[in-house]
C-alpha cells in the first residue's frame, strides 16, 4: 500500500461510498450540537417526518447563550432563554444525550468533549460550529459545519464530501519561556493568512508540536479554521491516551486496550506526501498580540503597529488602514503602548485547566491595574469545579479578576458579556472581527499569559521579560 | 429546495475582501430558531454611522441597489464562523447568486445548501466588473449554471468551475439528505464492517446519561 499520511488514513476508515468523481459519502462518527445552529436542523426533521439515524451517537450542550453569572433564577434574555428551552424540548424529542444548563458537565461544547472522552482518535466529528476543528487535537477528523449538515448528519450519520488537500504544519524546536500553543497558531496564522488554508486539512507536526500538552494541542487545532482550514490535526501519541484514560465516555478495560492498538497506527508513513508544507522554527515565535480585524493581522509584542505607507499591496493597505481606523491604533506605535480596558481569559481556545493554572499563577499575588476589567470564564463546570478545588478562584478573585460560571460568554457575546463600543479588550478567544465582543469593540487576541500581565500593567507587555 | 438554473438579475458590489461571516450577520440575530426574516440583520453594524443612523454611503441603502440579486465581493468571503444563518440574510434579502474570488469553504458548502449559487472567478475580472457596476446604474449579470458561464451586458461571457454533483443537485433543486438515504443499504453495510473492526464507537454509552 502507498504511504499515507494520518489524514489519508482515517478519511479511508470512513468512506461508505465514492463516485468516480471523487464525491464520497463520508460516514460521521460523532456529532456534537449546540443550541444556535440547531434548532432548524431539528425542525427539518420534524418536516420530513425523518429521525436521528444514531441518537447514541450524539451529545447536546447550551454554551453559547448560557449566562455566566447565577443560573439557577434562570435567563433574562427571553430570545436566548428560548433558545436553550428549544434545544432541551429537541433533545428529548429526539433521544438525544443533553448536559443541560445546571448539569456540572455543561460547558462550552469543544472543551466538553474531549472532557467526557467523547473525542476519540481516528473518529470523524462534526459540530454546527467552525472551531470544531479543536478535536483534531486527539487525531480526529473534525469540522465544522452548517445547519442543513447538522440535519444531514443526525437523519443518515453521513455526509457528503470531495477530499481536502493536505498540508503539514511544521515546527521545530523548542517554544521560548512563556510562549505558548496560542502563539505557536498566531504565528502560523500570521505567516499563510487567513485562506492560506481553505480546501486544506492541516497537519501539524514537529518536535515544538510534540512537546505540547493535550490542552495546547487544542488550543492549536482551534484556531486551524482562523488560517481558513477546515480541520487541523496531530497525531496521537502517549499524552492522547494518557489523557483519555478513565474519561467517563472513552472506552473501558478490554476495550480500551483494542482501541490504544487502533489508535498507536494513526501516525504520517515516513515516505508519505503532504500537498503541501509549510515549517516554522519555534525559536523565532514571539508572544504574539493582534492589532487588525482579522487574526492573520498579528505581530510579537517585540514588534509596532504596522505602518499602511509602507504597505506596497494596495488590497492589504487599505485592509490594513480600514483596520487601524477601527482599533484605533496609531502606525508604528510599539505593541507594548497599547492600553486596554477589558480582558477576557475564555473560549475554546483557552479555557481548559492548563489555561487557568498557568494564568492563576501569574496573577498570584498581583492586582488588577486601576480601571480595567478582567474576568474568567471556566470552559466547563468540572474545569471550573477542579479549578476551585485548586484554589485557582481565590488567587483570581485576590488579584481582581471576577470568577464565572462556564460557558461561551464574551469570545461572541451573545449573552450579556459584552463589550461597549470603542472598548478595547486583550482576550484569549480566537476572532478579532469587528464587532465580534460587541459593537465597536476593540479585541486583541492573546495567550493566558499574555492576558493576565496587561490585566496587570493595564497595558500590552512581554511577558517574556515580565517580572 | 428551489432548482438554479438560470438568473438575469441586478448586481450589487462589496468592494472588500475578507467579509466574515460575523459581518454578514451579527450574533444577536443568531437567537432566532427560524430560517426566515434574517434579512434585518443582513451586514446591520456596517448600514449604519457611529450615530445609529443609516450610511446613505453603504450598498445595501443605496435606491440603485434595491432589488439586487446577484453579490459581487472579493477574496475570501464568508470566512469565520459556520453559521448558515449568513447565506440565510443573503438569500432573505434576495440574493441567490455570490459572485466572489474566493470563498470560505464552509460558507461556500452552506450556500449550495439553500439553492444559491456561489461563483468563483478571477480577481481581475472582479475588479473590472466591480468597477462597471460603480459606472453603470442597472448593471445585470447573466447567470446560467447548465453552461456555467457569467454574461456581462456587453455580451462578454465568463466560465466558472463547479463541481459536477453539486451542479446536478443544484440544477434540480434536489433533496441531498433524501439522495444519501437512497444508499441507506451501503451505510448499514459499512456500520456493520466498522462494529468489528472499532467497536468502542458503537456501544452508545450516552444513551440516558443526560439531564436537563
Amino acid at each position: 500500500m502507498a504511504a499515507q499520511t494520518l489524514f489519508d488514513k482515517i478519511w479511508e476508515s470512513h468512506v461508505v461510498r465514492a463516485e468516480p468523481d471523487g464525491t464520497t459519502l463520508l460516514y460521521i462518527d460523532r456529532q456534537l450540537v449546540h443550541e444556535v445552529t440547531s434548532p432548524q436542523a431539528f425542525e427539518g426533521l420534524k418536516l420530513s417526518g425523518r429521525r436521528p439515524r444514531r441518537p447514541g451517537a450524539t451529545l447536546a450542550v447550551p454554551d453559547h447563550n448560557v449566562p455566566t453569572t447565577d443560573r439557577t433564577m434562570g435567563i433574562a434574555d427571553p430570545l436566548s432563554a428560548k433558545q436553550i428551552q428549544t434545544l432541551e424540548e429537541n433533545c428529548r424529542d429526539f433521544g438525544i444525550t443533553l448536559f443541560g444548563m445546571n448539569d456540572i458537565r455543561q460547558g462550552v461544547v469543544h472543551v466538553i468533549g474531549p472532557e467526557q472522552g467523547f473525542t476519540l482518535p481516528g473518529t470523524t466529528i462534526v459540530c454546527g460550529d467552525s472551531h470544531t476543528s479543536t478535536h483534531g487535537a486527539f487525531g480526529a477528523l473534525a469540522f465544522g459545519i452548517g445547519t442543513s449538515e447538522v440535519e444531514h448528519v443526525l437523519a443518515t450519520q453521513c455526509l457528503v464530501q470531495k477530499r481536502p488537500k493536505t498540508m503539514e504544519v511544521r515546527v521545530d524546536g523548542v517554544l521560548s519561556n512563556h510562549c505558548s500553543a496560542k502563539d505557536a497558531i498566531l504565528a502560523i496564522i500570521g505567516k499563510i493568512g487567513t485562506a492560506g488554508g481553505t480546501g486544506y486539512v492541516i497537519e501539524y507536526t514537529g518536535s515544538a508540536i510534540r512537546a505540547l500538552s493535550m490542552e495546547g494541542r487544542m488550543t492549536l487545532c482551534n484556531m486551524s479554521i482562523e488560517g481558513g482550514a477546515r480541520a487541523g490535526m496531530v497525531a496521537p501519541d502517549e499524552n492522547t491516551i494518557a489523557y483519555l484514560k478513565g474519561r467517563p465516555l472513552a472506552p473501558k478495560g478490554k476495550l480500551f486496550e483494542q482501541a490504544v492498538q487502533t489508535w498507536q497506527q494513526l501516525k504520517t508513513d515516513t515516505n508519505a506526501r503532504y500537498d503541501l508544507t509549510v515549517t516554522m522554527q519555534a525559536e523565532d515565535i514571539a508572544p504574539q498580540v493582534s492589532w487588525g480585524t482579522n487574526p492573520g493581522m498579528v505581530t510579537g509584542i517585540d514588534q509596532r503597529v504596522p505602518d499602511p505607507r509602507t504597505i506596497t499591496d494596495e488590497n492589504q493597505r487599505q485592509a490594513t488602514t480600514r483596520a487601524l481606523e477601527y482599533m484605533g491604533l496609531i502606525p508604528n506605535m510599539p505593541m507594548t503602548g497599547i492600553k486596554i480596558d477589558t480582558v477576557f481569559i475564555g473560549s475554546c481556545t483557552n479555557s481548559r485547566i492548563e489555561d487557568l493554572r498557568l494564568a492563576a499563577n501569574l496573577a498570584r499575588g498581583k492586582s488588577v491595574a486601576t480601571g480595567v476589567r478582567a474576568m474568567v470564564v471556566p470552559g466547563s463546570g468540572l474545569v471550573k469545579q477542579q479549578a476551585e478545588q485548586e484554589g485557582l478562584d481565590r488567587l483570581f478573585k485576590e488579584a481582581g479578576f471576577e470568577w464565572r460560571e462556564a460557558g461561551c460568554s464574551m469570545c461572541l457575546a451573545m449573552n450579556a458579556d459584552v463589550l461597549q463600543p470603542g472598548e478595547r479588550c486583550a482576550s484569549t478567544s480566537n476572532r478579532n472581527f469587528e464587532g465580534r465582543q460587541g459593537a465597536g469593540g476593540r479585541t486583541h487576541l492573546v495567550s493566558p499569559a499574555m492576558a493576565v500581565a496587561a490585566a496587570v500593567e493595564g497595558h500590552f507587555v512581554d511577558i517574556r521579560t515580565w517580572k | 429546495m428551489q432548482p438554479f438554473t438560470t438568473m438575469t438579475g441586478l448586481v450589487a458590489p462589496l468592494d472588500r475582501a475578507n467579509v466574515d461571516t460575523d459581518q454578514i450577520i451579527p450574533k444577536q440575530f443568531l437567537k432566532t430558531i427560524k430560517r426566515t426574516g434574517l434579512r434585518e440583520g443582513l451586514f446591520y453594524d456596517w448600514r449604519k454611522q457611529k450615530d445609529g443612523s443609516q450610511d446613505p454611503t453603504f450598498f445595501l441603502n443605496q435606491p440603485r441597489f434595491q432589488g439586487a440579486t446577484i453579490l459581487l465581493t472579493r477574496d475570501n468571503f464568508g470566512c469565520g464562523s459556520s453559521r448558515e444563518h449568513a447565506p440565510w440574510a443573503l438569500l432573505d434579502q434576495g440574493f441567490r447568486c455570490v459572485i466572489a474570488s474566493s470563498f470560505a469553504d464552509i460558507f461556500y458548502n452552506n450556500c449550495f445548501q439553500n439553492g444559491m449559487l456561489p461563483i468563483v472567478l478571477n480577481a481581475d475580472k472582479i475588479l473590472a466588473m466591480v468597477n462597471d457596476v460603480l459606472a453603470t446604474p442597472g448593471y445585470q449579470l447573466m447567470v446560467d449554471l447548465g453552461s456555467q458561464t457569467v454574461t456581462t451586458p456587453d455580451g462578454t461571457r465568463s466560465r466558472f468551475e463547479i463541481d459536477p454533483f453539486r451542479k446536478d443537485c443544484l440544477y434540480r433543486g434536489l433533496d441531498s439528505i433524501g439522495l444519501t438515504l437512497q444508499h441507506e443499504a451501503a451505510i448499514a453495510a459499512y456500520e456493520t464492517q466498522r462494529k468489528t473492526e472499532v467497536p468502542w464507537l458503537f456501544t452508545d454509552l450516552l444513551h440516558n446519561q443526560g439531564t436537563v
